[in-house]
């Protein structure tokens, strides 16, 4: 992998791109490593990494807050290295709203406008129409500190949205909200960046929140981006051990490769059993290699599986009822941590601590991936 | 639970909620009291905890802060001195038209007023203060201590050339004392006088016969008792001169005097003595007052007396803004003495001009100092404060160093060439002195705000007012300078408080056209003794920094101040 992410065929004109950007703040160490990416017009992608991966830095550099110590950011096939923040007409989100305290919220959206020297009749109506968008239209003549989070944070998007740029950035907006404002949220936020078809790069470090409202989204770790795929793709097909780690949850085995065959391989565990795998990066026969297989997608019923596939002995230690699915933990090939989840179903059986079973699952489900 | 019990409850808790609101008077508690009492009782312990936490301090502050403060503001209209001092003269002055001098029966109220003054050595305090009004008064009290006994010595010798008798105590004694007071007065003087000696108490009925007489005597009496280092008896002692004079007045019929009436004790020797009296030599008590001081026969100082005989007046605080009082009312006092008006003028500018420097320079600094990283901004904010560990003196007199005509910048500026050596700057002992040195002072106050409140404005705020298309300047403007001025507010408050009350850096480097009125008030503390004066001059210092907070509340609101 070269980190050079471009647009999927199918899709729309690149707006946005970064050309081989580095990034350093003490020259001593890249907090950005060479990166290359292509945005869509009118896409949501998500940058999602743990903190210090280096998405929040491109997401300023983009901003015009930081600079690129190498390489080019285009918008708009336009060179914005040497644009000032204010001319690149760039709606932003903060993390913490950055509302103006000592104006009202209609002054707030106000701001944007007036910096743009648009006459008041127009303003006020921008701003009616733009808080009418996020259903706040009553809270025009309140102070930030009189709104609930959830209101502030319609404000501020809002206030991003009024002066109608076509790139919107937005770094953790939901982190400060529970979780079930967040949902919802989430929901309008997307709703809302489809129906007005600006395009929106969107950080954060909640996987469920990448999933759920990106078109796109990059993983971001030390430095560099690890995947970036559609969010089915980025669960389904993990092209790393981190991407796999990272998303959702992960029951990771190690071995090495036994046998190499074109679009399967036999992984050779640290215990000595054997299980099928698709080779992901894993290139030759004895290459070290970290299975990946998702907890839902481990099957208990034998009968379910090909006659042929291999299964592993498992012993079953925790047995935790969830309502709608049931978790049970195995110690599998040395391996405590290993999770299964299986539905609530009435022909599901419910399994105790000491009970001895074997699982397997589908070859095309478990994926060896680098050491 | 079953069922129904869940019903029932939830039933019984629909209705709670309606009697809840229904129920127009006040909230009730589960026990049926008013939730408010029942609040209150429960926050009074809370209450006299915190109470008590404070009151050593609150205890601290009344007694050493709030009390003597109360103490000098009143001070500043308290004028008891006058008519405690001359209380008989300020009666008889009462109805005075101030148009000639007053009359004998004034002369000689002030004859015993000021006969009973010098006695208790309390004369010369009363020229002083009298002295504030209408200078001169100090030297005719002082003068007049020493040579009041004048104004009667001629009558105490024709009374004693009449009969000697008159120049016995006994006499007197006889004449003016009550038996009872007499006895007890003797016992006292037979055993070890170690218990107060009783006070003197006239006989009943002898003030209608001679009044002036009565009441000379009797502050005659009272006053050897209680003054002087071992407290003498009427029972041995000749009467004051004035007396004398008193008793003369009371025979002429001068103060309708009934000496007819009486059949006590020695009511002969009175009665061969009222008959006497009109060939006695005579001399007008004004001519004898000439002779005492003659500023007692110029108007001055009656009108003064009479214009300030109120307990209370206003006198100083009309002298803290160049005005006096006049038997014409009030008055501009002449131009060669009008200084307050200009000192407060000057403060108030100086002052403004230090607060405004001090917001120009420590603005930029404060907002370095908060958009540093923090090792490097504590490493600035110790130079920031490095003044503050210098002795006040040792900062004021470095500037006298650097600013005077001889000093390090004046040289620099001749060396360079700037300044011409014949034409060396003044920048001491005048107002840019002042300014320079407390600017620097203060500059601390102005910074350590600020700079607590610009750490507070997180940095999102101007990249969100940047990315939302506003220009540096702009961002600055309409967002971060607006969340900042709650610091300009807390730093000018500071400054301006602490600098119209300064005193020894103006004191160092003012000069004359340097110095704030609180040199002045320090002055009439220290030197010329009128607290009365440096009170009200206080008084109106305290009064106009109100009004200035007051001010800056309409203006600027004074829950916009933040201190950190």
């Amino acid at each position: 992998m070269n980190g050079e992410w471009g647009l999927p065929s199918d899709t729309q004109d690149t707006f946005v791109s970064f050309d081989r950007v580095q990034k350093s703040y003490d020259g001593e160490t890249l907090v950005v490593k060479d990166l290359n990416l292509d945005i869509g017009k009118g896409e949501f992608l998500t940058m999602l990494g743990p903190s210090g991966s280096g998405k929040t830095t491109c997401l300023m550099m983009l901003a015009g807050f930081e600079t690129a110590t190498h390489g080019e950011i285009l918008l708009d096939s336009r060179p914005i290295n040497n644009i000032p923040p204010h001319k690149r007409g760039i709606g932003m989100v903060f993390q913490n709203y950055a509302l103006f305290p000592h104006m009202t919220v209609a002054e707030n959206l106000s701001f944007p406008l007036e910096v743009r020297k648009i006459g008041k009749s127009e303003r006020e109506a921008k701003v009616m129409r733009a808080l009418d968008m996020v259903q706040m239209g009553d809270f025009g003549g309140r102070r930030p500190a009189q709104l609930s989070g959830g209101q502030q944070q319609r404000i501020a998007l809002a206030r991003a949205l009024v002066f109608e740029p076509e790139l919107v950035l937005m770094d953790e907006p939901l982190g400060a909200l529970d979780k079930q404002l967040r949902e919802t949220l989430q929901f309008e936020i997307t709703k809302l960046a489809h129906r007005l078809g600006i395009t929106v790069v969107y950080v954060t470090h909640d996987q469920t929140e990448a999933l759920t409202m990106s078109d796109r989204v990059a993983v971001f770790d030390d430095g560099r981006i690890q995947q970036l795929d559609a969010p089915d793709v980025l669960y389904e097909q993990p092209q790393n051990s981190f991407v796999a780690q990272f998303i959702g949850e992960n029951n990771t085995l190690t071995g090495r490769v036994a046998e190499m065959h074109a679009d399967m391989c036999v992984v050779r565990l640290d215990d000595g059993e054997l299980i099928d795998a698709v080779p992901v990066n894993v290139s030759a026969v004895g290459d070290r290699t970290q299975v990946s297989i998702r907890p839902e997608r481990v099957e208990m019923n034998k009968d379910r599986l090909a006659p042929d596939a291999h299964t592993l002995k498992a012993e079953v230690l925790e047995f935790i009822y969830m309502g709608d699915i049931y978790r049970t933990r195995l110690r599998v090939a040395g391996h405590e941590n290993f999770v299964v989840k299986t539905r609530n179903a009435p022909d599901q059986p419910r399994l105790k601590p000491g009970e001895r079973i074997e699982i397997g699952w589908h070859p095309q489900d478990c994926r060896a991936l680098d050491a | 639970m079953s069922d129904a019990t869940a019903g029932n409850l939830s039933q019984a808790a629909a209705e709670a909620r309606r009697e809840d609101a229904a129920q127009t008077g006040p909230m009730l508690a589960a026990d049926g009291r008013p939730l408010k009492r029942s609040l209150n009782r429960a926050l009074r312990a809370q209450k006299l905890r915190a109470l008590a936490l404070i009151a050593p301090l609150l205890i601290f502050l009344l007694v050493t802060f709030v009390a003597p403060i109360l103490d000098m503001l009143f001070r500043s209209v308290e004028n008891q001195i006058v008519s405690e001092t001359l209380p008989r003269t300020v009666i008889a002055l009462d109805g005075w038209d101030a148009t000639d001098l007053p009359d004998d029966a004034t002369y000689a109220a002030l004859a015993h007023d000021f006969k009973e003054a010098a006695e208790r050595r309390i004369h010369t305090r009363l020229g002083s203060r009298l002295n504030y009004e209408a200078t001169g008064l100090s030297s005719i009290f002082r003068r007049s201590g020493r040579g009041i006994d004048g104004v009667g010595e001629p009558y105490a010798d024709q009374f004693a050339a009449l009969d000697p008798a008159w120049e016995e105590p006994a006499t007197w004694i006889a004449l003016m004392a009550d038996p009872d007071w007499i006895s007890e007065q003797a016992d006292w003087l037979e055993a070890a006088q170690d218990t107060p000696e009783p006070a003197f108490r006239l006989v009943p009925g002898i003030a209608d016969v001679l009044p002036e007489t009565t009441d000379a005597y009797r502050s005659f009496a009272r006053t050897i008792q209680t003054t002087g280092r071992t407290p003498e008896s009427p029972l041995t002692k000749e009467p004051w001169a004035t007396v004398y004079l008193a008793l003369y007045r009371d025979l002429s019929g001068a103060t309708g005097a009934d000496i007819g009436a009486y059949s006590g004790p020695g009511a002969t020797r009175l009665q061969t003595a009222a008959d006497a009296v009109a060939g006695f030599e005579t001399i007008p008590l004004r001519d004898a007052f000439a002779e005492v001081a003659d500023g007692w026969v110029q108007m001055p100082v009656w009108t003064t007396i009479q214009t300030f005989s109120d307990p209370y007046t206003a006198g100083y605080f009309l002298a803290a803004v160049d005005l006096q009082l006049t038997p014409q009312g009030i008055e501009q006092v002449e131009d060669n003495q009008r200084i307050y008006l200009t000192l407060f003028k000057r403060t108030m500018v100086l002052s403004l001009t230090i607060m405004g420097l001090c917001v120009i320079l420590g603005y930029p600094i404060a907002y370095l100092l908060s958009n540093l990283p923090m090792r490097t901004s504590n490493m600035l904010l110790i130079l920031v404060l490095l003044p503050f560990w210098t002795s006040l003196l040792v900062r004021t007199s470095a500037w006298k160093v650097l600013l005077q005509q001889q000093g390090v910048i004046n040289d620099l500026l001749v060396w360079i060439g700037l300044v011409g050596d014949d034409a060396r700057l003044t920048m001491i002992n005048n107002q840019t002195g002042t300014v320079v040195a407390m600017t620097h002072i203060l500059l601390p106050f102005m910074i350590l705000p600020l700079y607590s409140v610009m750490k507070t404005i997180p940095p999102s705020y101007v990249r969100a007012a940047k990315s939302l298309g506003a220009t540096n300047w702009t961002a600055f403007w309409r967002v971060y300078f607006p969340q900042s001025v709650p610091g300009i507010g807390a730093g000018c408050i500071l400054v301006f408080i602490l600098s119209i009350g300064y005193y020894i850096t103006p004191e160092i480097v003012g000069g004359r056209t340097g110095i704030f009125i609180s040199n002045r008030i320090a002055f009439h503390i220290s030197d010329s003794l009128n607290w009365g004066l440096a009170a009200a001059l206080g008084s109106i210092l305290l009064a106009l920094v109100l009004v200035l907070y007051w001010l800056y509340d309409k203006i600027v609101g004074i829950d916009n101040v933040k201190l950190g």
